[in-house]
């Protein structure tokens, strides 16, 4: 995008007013968008958050994409193509959310090959059984909803609007994958003993998606003052469970928490301790698909690149022989018919 | 490698009487592959029937801090809404 060049008044702007500015924008619930003044902290907190989150989506494709030639119906093959693409495509909103803060998607996929920027240790555990794909679609999906429903009024405005879109995206994952859970625990003995353990599996890793607890993570005050962030780990935390012991029950699965139980007085569930230390680990690297998901991405990467090229010099070779003065504009020629018809073209 | 595809904005018509709406951006070579992604990515479920790629650095834009002069104009113009005027009790059709 071209900017106007800045008018007076806004060279004569110090930085307290610009702060001011920001602070009062934040604090009466209007979105900051990308050319708005943003303290530094700000900005880099949003690139490592939003990068974060796009490198989740589309790692996250891999435990899923590995079941679908071994889906058990065209149906469910169908849904699960229809769920690893809906990924991908989430995976682009944020990257393109990310890059509205002066960042380049090259860079991010730079810097996530090469393990300076994470992406969700959940997608660090193997997918062993098909029922994967169903304790995936409820809990991981669940808790992601749970997590992205408040970013939906995050105060930057790009990434609201990228959550706005995936929000809408991921209730058909849940749905999907607890329609699969529920087929399963209905079915045989075999295949609702197949649920259980998916759902045994899965269900502490879903617990620490949420992040550390609050008095132990370290961006969480900062970022429910800028309004990046709207509840406490812990809050969401409790949240999901309080959302998922039902919905287990009408699965007819358990969950595996034998301190689980309702909590009158507080009118929540109470759960059990976490295991922290196998969150650390599994953040250092120490996860077991750690490696292999990061070298599967590195090599898709670097297998697509010829591909990546071939478009290149292929837009570059027409924009030559177009003789265009800058490369975008020459291939427009060949839409402008369809734009005419859409009656509202400016030539 | 960098590959340096450029940065188009992507307009999409939900649905015929509409005006095109902004609904993102992407990255692509040229503009017909913009819009084959923009498809992918903007409409897997029928949320257009039509779209408009428009390369980013194409677009100029009004710089956000000047605001409040670049757009003051139009603040001091009440005449300009239909609550400014009184018209009496009872006259009809206006
Ligand atoms: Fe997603
Ligand atoms: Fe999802």
């Amino acid at each position: 995008m071209t900017t106007a060049p800045p008018s007076v008044e806004e060279r004569d702007q110090g930085p307290a007013d610009l702060q001011r500015a920001f602070d009062e924008a934040v604090a009466a619930e209007e979105r900051i968008e990308p050319r708005d003044w943003m303290p530094d902290a700000y900005r880099a907190t949003l690139v490592r958050q939003i990068a974060q989150h796009a490198h989740s989506e589309i790692i996250g494709m891999q435990p899923e994409a590995n079941w679908i030639t071994r889906a058990p119906s065209l149906r469910r093959k169908a849904i699960l193509i229809a769920k690893v693409q809906d990924e991908a495509g989430h995976g682009l909103y944020l990257y393109s959310a990310a890059e509205t803060l002066g960042v380049s998607r090259d860079e991010l996929l730079d810097k996530l090959h090469a393990g300076r920027q994470r992406y969700s240790s959940i997608f660090n555990y193997p997918t062993l059984t098909w029922a994967d794909m169903g304790a995936i679609g409820w809990l991981v999906d669940g808790a992601a909803i749970t997590n992205q429903v408040p970013l939906c009024r995050c105060s930057y405005g790009p990434y609201a609007r990228a959550m706005v879109r995936i929000c809408k995206e991921e209730s058909f994952h849940q749905r999907q994958g607890y329609e699969l859970l529920l087929a399963l625990s209905r079915g045989t003995e075999a295949q609702h003993a197949m649920a259980q353990d998916a759902v045994n599996r899965w269900w502490w890793p879903s617990l620490m998606m949420f992040g550390p607890p609050d008095d132990e993570s370290s961006h969480s005050a900062q970022s429910m003052e800028w309004k990046i962030k709207r509840h406490s780990n812990d809050e969401l935390r409790q949240r999901f469970v309080d959302i998922c012991v039902p919905q287990a029950e009408s699965l007819g699965l358990t969950l595996p928490d034998p301190d689980l139980r309702w909590n009158e007085e507080r009118g929540r569930h109470d759960f059990g301790a976490i295991d922290w230390e196998e969150f650390k680990q599994i953040l250092k690297g120490n996860g077991p698909c750690n490696e292999q998901r990061i070298t599967q991405r590195r090599r898709a990467h670097e297998e697509g690149a010829w591909v990546r090229e071939a478009a290149a010099a292929y837009a570059a070779k027409r924009a030559a022989r177009h003789g265009a003065a800058t490369t975008h504009h020459n291939h427009q020629d060949e839409h402008r018919a369809q734009h005419a018809h859409d009656g509202e073209a400016r030539g | 490698m960098t590959t340096d595809w450029p940065l188009w904005e992507v307009f999409v018509r939900s649905r015929r009487g509409l005006s095109h709406t902004h609904a993102g951006s992407l990255h692509a070579p040229d503009a017909a592959m913009a819009l084959r992604n923009a498809r992918d990515l903007y409409t897997r479920r029928g949320e257009g029937v039509s779209i408009w790629v428009v390369p980013a650095d194409a677009v100029t834009a009004s710089s956000p801090d000047e605001k409040d002069p670049f757009f003051e104009p139009s603040a001091d113009k009440p005449y300009r809404h239909p609550t400014f005027y009184e018209i009496p009790d009872g006259v009809k059709h206006l």
